[in-house]
């Protein structure tokens, strides 16, 4: 066999490829089911706590920014490991795609908010003030004159950072979640041969490649205008 | 489950104490391994902007393929694809190979995309007024727009650096003795979570003062755009 059939054979062995594509196939869907909760969860929580920050609260402030901090901080695959891995210790146990879904979730609301919380303090102040006089109350000109604002600016960052922490769904696979990652790795130590490896990248591409398009695209629409 | 489990569980001295010595070592790899792959992913990302400014379409579409592609795997894909695949093509890659090889891929096209937005930033009329004093091409790039695209782009380069450092903590699934990895080894001998948790705090108290650096500059720069 020449060095290169043997690669064609390593790499792209269409039985192989056929064996494990269903499996794949499971853990592409499964992906795209966690991102979609990490997404969901951590840009709401993020957005709440951007709102309970305009309140002005100090010591409320104070605890917000440090759990922001803390979670800009972690590397995620080190919450993973200390929810999965940790937490057993004080008799919490929970399943891998439970963990990977809050720490991922925990890691995204700490950078929305951010995001957030730099939108609403690019509002100028002078709409608070105008729509205050108007009569309508706090929350009504967070909600109908500040957010609306803000929230078309911190598109474009919150894209980037959404697609970034969504593709670490693969750490899931540390933790026994049978993600993409998690499929193709059960799939070479079975078939002994990497072709599911492969299988698993042109998934990721499939998935991300168009994502990180929309990024770049979104982030030309809604430049910040200078 | 009483307070005292508790503390026992996440924060035993005693277990601290005995596994510090391994973790000390896991945190030199650490900070051994960021000073390792931080400037390869700069060469990387440099090269990648270098080459963003050739106006010719045979590169231009190449390089976009090229850092999309990188920049849609997720790093840990990368990582496993390297360190268990290509031995199936007759490259033996060390861990720490395939660590160098992995960051130099993904974090040189993150760092490329902030470099191409720096150069893009500094206004044409630097280009045509430099090289008119007599600069070459390439003088021009490295005295005259390469220092204001950088200094422009700084807090963006600052915040991926800290994203590149959290990631080395992906190097513990290629069995790379880091920080996240010594801990899980000392976990796993002790039967107590202490190490994870005070891996954990190690890596807060390592990347705090960087993380409330650029908060401070992000803050800046929203109210100079103001």
């Amino acid at each position: 066999m020449t060095s290169w059939d043997k690669f064609v054979d390593s790499f792209f062995n269409a039985k192989v490829a056929w064996e494990y594509l269903p499996k794949i196939i499971d853990g592409f869907w499964l992906t795209i089911a966690l991102a979609l909760c990490i997404i969901v969860t951590g840009l709401v929580a993020g957005l709440l706590l951007a709102v309970i920050r305009s309140l002005g609260v100090r010591p409320l402030n104070w605890l917000i920014i440090f759990t922001v901090d803390l979670f800009r901080a972690l590397p995620p695959l080190v919450i993973i490991a200390l929810l999965f891995f940790g937490l057993p210790a004080a008799g919490v146990t929970m399943d891998g795609f439970t963990a990977t879904w809050l720490s991922l979730s925990f890691v995204l609301m700490a950078f929305s908010e951010e995001i957030f919380w730099a939108g609403i303090t690019a509002v100028p102040r002078g709409q608070w003030e105008a729509a205050r006089s108007t009569g309508l109350g706090f929350l009504q000109t967070l909600g109908q004159v500040v957010l609306p604002q803000a929230l078309r600016m911190t598109i474009p960052p919150l894209t980037n950072r959404t697609i970034a922490i969504t593709k670490g769904t693969a750490l899931g696979s540390v933790v026994a979640v049978s993600e993409i990652l998690g499929a193709a790795q059960a799939g070479v130590s079975f078939s002994f041969n990497p072709t599911p490896l492969t299988l698993g990248a042109f998934a990721y591409v499939i998935l991300f490649v168009p994502v990180v398009i929309l990024g770049r695209w979104i982030e030309t629409r809604f430049a910040w205008k200078r | 489950m009483g307070f005292e489990d508790f503390l026992q569980a996440f924060f035993s001295r005693e277990v601290f104490e005995q596994s510090w010595p391994i973790l000390w070592q896991g945190l030199q790899v650490t900070l051994w391994l960021s000073l390792v792959v931080v400037p390869l992913g700069l060469i990387g990302g440099v090269i990648l902007a270098l080459l963003s400014t050739v106006k010719s379409r045979w590169v231009a579409w190449p390089l976009w393929c090229w850092v999309d592609f990188f920049r849609a795997i997720p790093p840990l894909v990368l990582l496993v694809f390297i360190y268990a695949g290509l031995p199936f093509a007759g490259f033996e890659v060390s861990a720490t190979g395939a660590v160098a090889l992995g960051f130099f891929l993904n974090t040189g096209a993150y760092y490329g995309e902030i470099l191409r937005a720096g150069i893009e930033s500094v206004p044409r009329g630097q280009m045509e007024a430099a090289r008119s004093t007599g600069l070459t091409r390439w003088q021009t790039m490295q005295h005259v727009i390469l220092p204001q695209a950088v200094r422009n782009v700084l807090p963006d380069l600052i915040s991926n650096t800290l994203e590149v450092v959290k990631l080395t903590s992906i190097a513990s699934v290629v069995a790379l003795p880091e920080l996240l990895f010594q801990a899980r080894q000392a976990q796993s001998v002790t039967y107590n979570a202490t190490p994870i948790m005070a891996a954990a705090v190690i890596y807060f108290i390592l990347l705090w003062p960087v993380v409330r650096f650029l908060s401070r500059l992000e803050n800046r720069q929203l109210s100079g755009r103001r």
